[in-house]
């Protein structure tokens, strides 16, 4: 269910930043519906190298969640929400480190595979974090609190098991929570910034 | 005068042969001197030292020597040889977790359940749990106890994040830097049994900071009295997890060093602990109301009672 909720907002963007950037096509957008249960596909999924190209949807979705982190209670006082640069820096050095760490631990995704989708994979908390600054321009008490919180932790555990659902299969089955833990801890990081975020 | 069959090399029978032809003749015996092995001998001398070849399992930890010798061969710039430090599998990974908060008195955790094979998930990724668990539980912390103040406005204090993440790594790799280089020092000077590589020490040291996450979480709890029980507790888990770890690699040395040694590693275990609590949860109110001044000016100064 979530790999087919996932793969179906890849095509849309990837249609969309095909027009625009003119990036080639690969099986990874090709997936419909119905094709991304069938066994061959991910076998595709997992081992045709895609282009660079395909870190364009991350890149965006990292910049705009950083944008809305932004406007929160950091401008004048020290112990604010985290700098643009502080978000930046934890999706990407966090996306490499848990790569890497995949990787180590005896895993056979390539690497830009591997940064794709945990980038992609960061799309149900970016929608979180817009819905979450809606619910607040409304108000800021209880009720607001416990929506941004159901939320959030919907989307928290959405991003959760599509990534672990792609990069779960390519490792042994001795080792899949060592790989899964890292992913968890990185998603509840973000999590905690969107939740967390309070407007000046 | 020799013959020419003299000067030819004549083999010699057997002795026994040669006794038999001649049963008169001189025989001289040399036997090999008896070789103590260095366990008996040390066995001889000390008693007491029974238990550390239990610990230490000296027959196979040569083997297993040997064996990492053979692990470790690539070179430092393929990722192969990196990825010998990740050969670990999950149960491995959560016995070396249990082993840490359960000590078992008398055995040592690195001959149990390390074995020669280090592992550098353990300490990263405990280390980046304990990072944000303290960040998340003292924020959290904070905005329970000042929850309900007028002038209270909460903010996600992420500033602090970095500082827990650069404190806590630097105890978790340049402690065990220094002890290490502090016990090949002192190898150099009296010769131990036991030494440890600096990768061992560094698993030691990752392992035994796990205590502190489920501690971090429990110091949301705003009294003061449960604070320093559990930092009491998980300090005792720990500590004497490193204790019974380094004691047998200082036991050797001379006894003030050794105990200083030991020491050493318990007080900066002890001063992490305490300093995330004093730096990360604020300090919780005392139950009596604070007093509310007004100022000259109308405007009212609530103070805070620390």
């Amino acid at each position: 269910m979530a790999r087919k909720m996932l793969s179906k907002k890849i095509i849309r963007k990837h249609n969309m930043q095909n027009d625009t950037l003119g990036v080639g096509k690969e099986c990874f957008i090709t997936l419909g519906e119905n094709e991304a249960e069938h066994p061959s596909m991910i076998f595709m999924i997992l081992f045709f190298p895609l282009p660079a190209g395909d870190l364009w949807g991350p890149l965006v979705l990292c910049v705009s969640l950083a944008l809305m982190l932004q406007g929160g209670s950091a401008d004048s006082k020290d112990d604010g929400g985290p700098q643009f640069a502080e978000v930046f820096v934890i999706i990407w050095f966090g996306a490499v480190v848990i790569t890497l760490n995949s990787k180590l631990l005896g895993g056979t995704i390539s690497f830009f595979q591997s940064l794709c989708v945990l980038g992609y994979c960061v799309l149900p908390l970016t929608v979180a974090m817009l819905v979450c600054r809606l619910v607040l321009l409304a108000g800021s008490g209880t009720v607001s609190f416990i929506i941004r919180l159901i939320v959030v932790v919907a989307m928290f555990g959405w991003s959760t098991l599509a990534s672990t659902a792609f990069l779960a299969d390519s490792q042994p089955p001795n080792r899949k929570a060592l790989v899964v833990y890292p992913i968890f801890l990185f998603y509840f990081v973000i999590s905690w910034m969107i939740l967390t975020f309070t407007p000046q | 005068m020799a013959t020419v069959d003299d000067l030819k090399f004549q083999e010699f029978d057997d002795a026994a042969n040669l006794l038999a032809a001649n049963p008169d003749a001189t025989t001289i015996s040399i036997d090999e001197p008896v070789e103590i092995p260095k366990n008996q001998h040390g066995r001889l001398q000390e008693p007491g030292r029974e238990e550390d070849d239990e610990l230490l399992g000296t027959d196979d930890s040569d083997k297993t020597e040997l064996l990492a010798g053979q692990k470790k061969s690539a070179p430092f710039w393929t990722f192969e040889y990196y990825q010998t430090f990740f050969d670990v599998d999950t149960y491995q990974v959560l016995d070396r977790i249990k082993g840490s908060v359960f000590p078992v008195p008398g055995k040592n955790f690195v001959r149990l359940y390390i074995r020669s094979n280090p592992d550098l998930y353990g300490p990263f990724w405990i280390c980046a749990t304990l990072v944000f668990t303290i960040a998340v539980s003292g924020n959290l912390s904070n905005f329970f106890i000042h929850l309900g103040k007028p002038t209270y406005h909460y903010v996600p204090e992420f500033r602090k994040v970095s500082i827990a993440a650069t404190t806590i790594y630097a105890y978790a790799w340049l402690v065990p830097l220094a002890l290490w280089g502090f016990l090949m020092w002192r190898n150099s000077k009296v010769m131990n049994i036991v030494s440890y590589s600096f990768l061992e020490i560094v698993c030691v040291y990752g392992y035994s900071l796990f205590i502190y996450i489920p501690t971090a979480i429990l110091w949301i709890i705003p009294q003061k009295v449960v604070r320093w029980v559990l930092v009491m507790f998980s300090l005792c888990l720990s500590g004497s997890v490193l204790v019974m770890t380094f004691w047998p690699a200082v036991r050797d040395d001379n006894r003030r060093i050794a105990l200083a040694t030991v020491g050493t590693i318990v007080l900066l275990h002890a001063l992490l602990a305490v300093g995330c609590l004093a730096y990360f949860f604020d300090a919780p109110e005392l139950d009596f109301p604070a007093p509310i001044i007004p100022a000259h000016n109308g405007t009212t100064v609530i103070t805070k009672s620390q």
